[in-house]
């Protein structure tokens, strides 16, 4: 990130001017005079017109620039584009037998780009205030614009459109917070600025498991188990590798399966031959219990 | 007199060396295994000897010896044998060193005799003691050791198709715009934190659950304050937290303070710090068989099996349990490490200590499974 500063260089220029002052004051002899511009954009070209006849020196401090030239009272002293990129307060000293100098400001061009910054970049879906996008316009030579203007923040998931808003910027900065959508996928979020458009994506995620259901068989060597479907409350399915608990407790123990949810569906075996609870959860969400039978006992002859 | 001090000074080095020989085998030292089976094993004509020549034998790595200090064993159970010492497949005994050991007797006849050792074996993670009782049997003028049969896991060649997700990482190229490719850290939350104050010290325990969709990288750092806000001391949870969390996944965490008291502690200044890590949801590794119980020394115990399910060898199996009182509050976490690799659907039995102050008032446990695979994330 480059922004420049103009507001650092102030100090620097003040005692240039306060110097140039002093030496206006003590100078005795030829008067010149110059008028500096009453404004000026960046990378604009200026010309200083002055007044008397002879040589004189002209120094121009300003943001990142410096300069002192040799010049004919009675010229015009012309400020090249180069010379005025900065956005800030510039100074112009013109010295003969005394010196005199002027302050005059460059204002930021038009804005040829923004710096856009939206948090989070993973949101869970149906959580107030959860969005927030700071939009800092800048014009092309990396000048903060701090006059105000409109930035138009448009917020898409899918393709329904969920948020479009004009904010003025304040000293430069126009910023949303908004809550999220309710489908998990792609948040497009897009500030514009006239021509100047920025764009970012929020990923959307499903919230939270919702409703957990499970089902159960038991089986030669103890229990299978799985979810129905997992999904949140807004019927996101929750991502794939969300970790499900599993655990079924018996009289003679208790045992858990951390088993990672794959399309869809976590499932996991639980060895073990007693009649036993399966309980559910993922995170600190807790689900349907479920009751399985023991194990029936095959005797001889195939008869149970 | 000239030649006197100098005779003394060898006689008394030979005298220690030869102290030093005689004691290897309770020495905490590496003289044994720097001299290898150069010693002279003093005949096993009590219970005691005979267990003491089988651990120093298999301290020096002397299988030849140690494996005639048995009785039970036939030239097909050797490898075994060795096995049984130094570990296979990567797993935690592989890397591990018998330091010292000390034998007791539990019970003798004329030619039998119950005798219980504490391993002291120096690992990578940290000393870890282990408590074993062993048989023995006097054959003529002799004892030997009936040393217990290990049944190694017998793995059939097999195809395991692994089908979870893995995430990996991409990161941002430098000359990105800024503010254009930022993915935000993980989202993790302490769900529970207890301070408690222990003989030890002041420990501090809950769980920490990652409620984003990434998995995350997990630490949790505590800092004891006293009353006039200073910082007393600040730790982390070091390895008694299972440090990689998939997506919804709760992991107990403990932190010790020693030698403080809480008396001195006005605050508690929790700070978990989570990072964006690549991770698999492989190995999914089952609990199988959990229950409270007493190990051999009546100390109660969380013991219980663990089953992967998976076709991946896991080598070094680390349990971290938590323990709840009858309202859901941790009143104690404890972790243990599997010493054996854990073969691909095999299971190893696993067991965690439970401080005696704290066995009664233990109502409910969770148990998370940490792995370490060599050549796996």
């Amino acid at each position: 990130m480059n922004m420049k500063m103009p507001c650092l260089h102030l100090t620097k220029i003040g005692m240039i001017g306060l110097l140039a002052a002093g030496l206006s004051a003590i100078s005795a002899g030829q008067t010149v005079e110059m008028h500096v511009p009453a404004a000026l954009v960046a990378g604009g070209q200026a010309s200083i017109p002055t007044t008397g006849s002879g040589k004189a020196t002209f120094y121009l401090l300003g943001p990142g620039v410096s300069r002192k030239s040799e010049v004919n009272l009675g010229d015009e002293i012309r400020l090249e584009s180069q010379e005025t990129q900065n956005a800030g307060a510039y100074q112009a000293i013109l010295c003969a037998d005394n010196c005199q100098s002027a302050t005059f400001y460059v204002s930021a061009a038009e804005p040829s780009g923004l710096y856009f910054l939206v948090h989070p970049s993973r949101v869970p879906v149906g959580q107030s205030d959860a969005v927030s996008g700071v939009a800092i316009p800048f014009d092309q030579f990396r000048n903060l614009i701090l006059s105000p203007a409109t930035v138009q923040f448009q917020l898409t998931a899918g393709t329904a459109p969920l948020l479009s808003r004009p904010v003025k910027t304040q000293a430069g900065i126009a910023w949303f917070r908004t809550t999220s959508g309710r489908s998990a996928g792609a948040l497009q979020v897009v500030a514009s600025l006239g021509s100047v458009v920025a764009r970012r994506v929020v990923q959307q995620v499903a919230s939270d498991p919702c409703n957990l259901k499970i089902e159960g068989q038991r089986t030669k060597t103890g229990i299978t188990v799985e979810t129905e479907p997992v999904r949140d409350c807004s019927g996101n399915p929750v991502p794939d590798g969300t970790i499900v608990t599993f655990t079924a407790t018996e009289q003679g123990g208790k045992s858990t399966v951390d088993a990672p949810i794959k399309q869809g569906i976590a499932r996991a075996q639980i060895s073990g031959q007693g009649a036993a609870l399966v309980s559910v959860a993922s995170g600190v969400v807790m689900g349907k219990e479920l009751h399985i039978g023991a194990q029936i006992e095959s005797r001889p002859g195939g008869q149970p | 007199m000239k030649t006197v001090l100098p005779i003394v000074l060898v006689v008394l080095t030979v005298a220690l060396i030869l102290l030093a020989l005689t004691g290897a085998g309770r020495a905490s030292g590496t003289v044994g295994i720097a001299l290898g089976s150069s010693f002279v094993t003093k005949k096993p004509s009590t219970p005691e000897q005979a267990l003491t020549n089988l651990l120093v034998d298999a301290k020096r790595h002397n299988w030849d010896q140690a494996f005639s200090d048995t009785s039970n064993l036939g030239p097909a159970d050797k490898q075994s044998f060795i096995q049984d010492w130094t570990g296979s497949n990567g797993s935690l005994r592989s890397f591990s060193n018998l330091e010292t050991f000390e034998t007791r007797p539990m019970h003798i006849t004329d030619d039998q005799a119950q005798m219980r050792v504490h391993l002291h074996w120096s690992t990578p993670v940290g000393p870890i003691e282990d408590v074993r009782d062993f048989h023995l049997t006097r054959e003529g003028d002799i004892w030997k050791t009936v040393w217990p049969k290990n049944q190694i896991p017998n793995v059939p060649a097999q195809v395991i198709p692994v089908t979870y997700l893995r995430w990996d990482l991409v990161s941002a190229g430098a000359d990105d715009e800024w503010g254009a490719k930022n993915i935000d850290a993980p989202h993790v939350r302490i769900v529970s934190m207890n301070a408690v104050d222990l003989a030890e010290g002041v420990v501090v325990m809950g769980e920490v659950v990652n409620e984003d969709t990434i998995p995350a990288f997990v630490n949790v750092n505590a800092t004891l304050v006293d009353g006039a806000g200073n910082a007393i001391d600040d730790e982390s949870s070091f390895d008694r937290i299972a440090h990689v969390l998939l997506p919804k996944q709760v992991t107990p965490y403990r932190i010790d303070f020693p030698n403080l008291n809480l008396k001195n502690v006005k605050n508690v200044r929790m700070d978990v710090k989570a990072t964006l890590v690549p991770a698999s949801a492989d190995p999914v590794i089952g609990v199988m068989n959990q229950k409270v119980d007493a190990d051999v020394q009546g100390k109660a115990v969380l013991r219980g099996d663990l089953l992967n399910q998976s076709g991946q060898t896991v080598n070094i199996p680390h349990v971290i349990a938590s323990f709840y009182d009858g309202d859901g509050k941790v009143v104690w976490v404890a972790d243990g490490y599997v010493e054996r690799a854990l073969l691909p659907q095999t299971s190893s039995p696993f067991m965690v200590d439970i401080p005696k102050s704290l066995a009664s008032k233990v109502q409910n446990f969770h148990v998370v499974v940490n792995q370490y695979s060599i050549g796996r994330d």
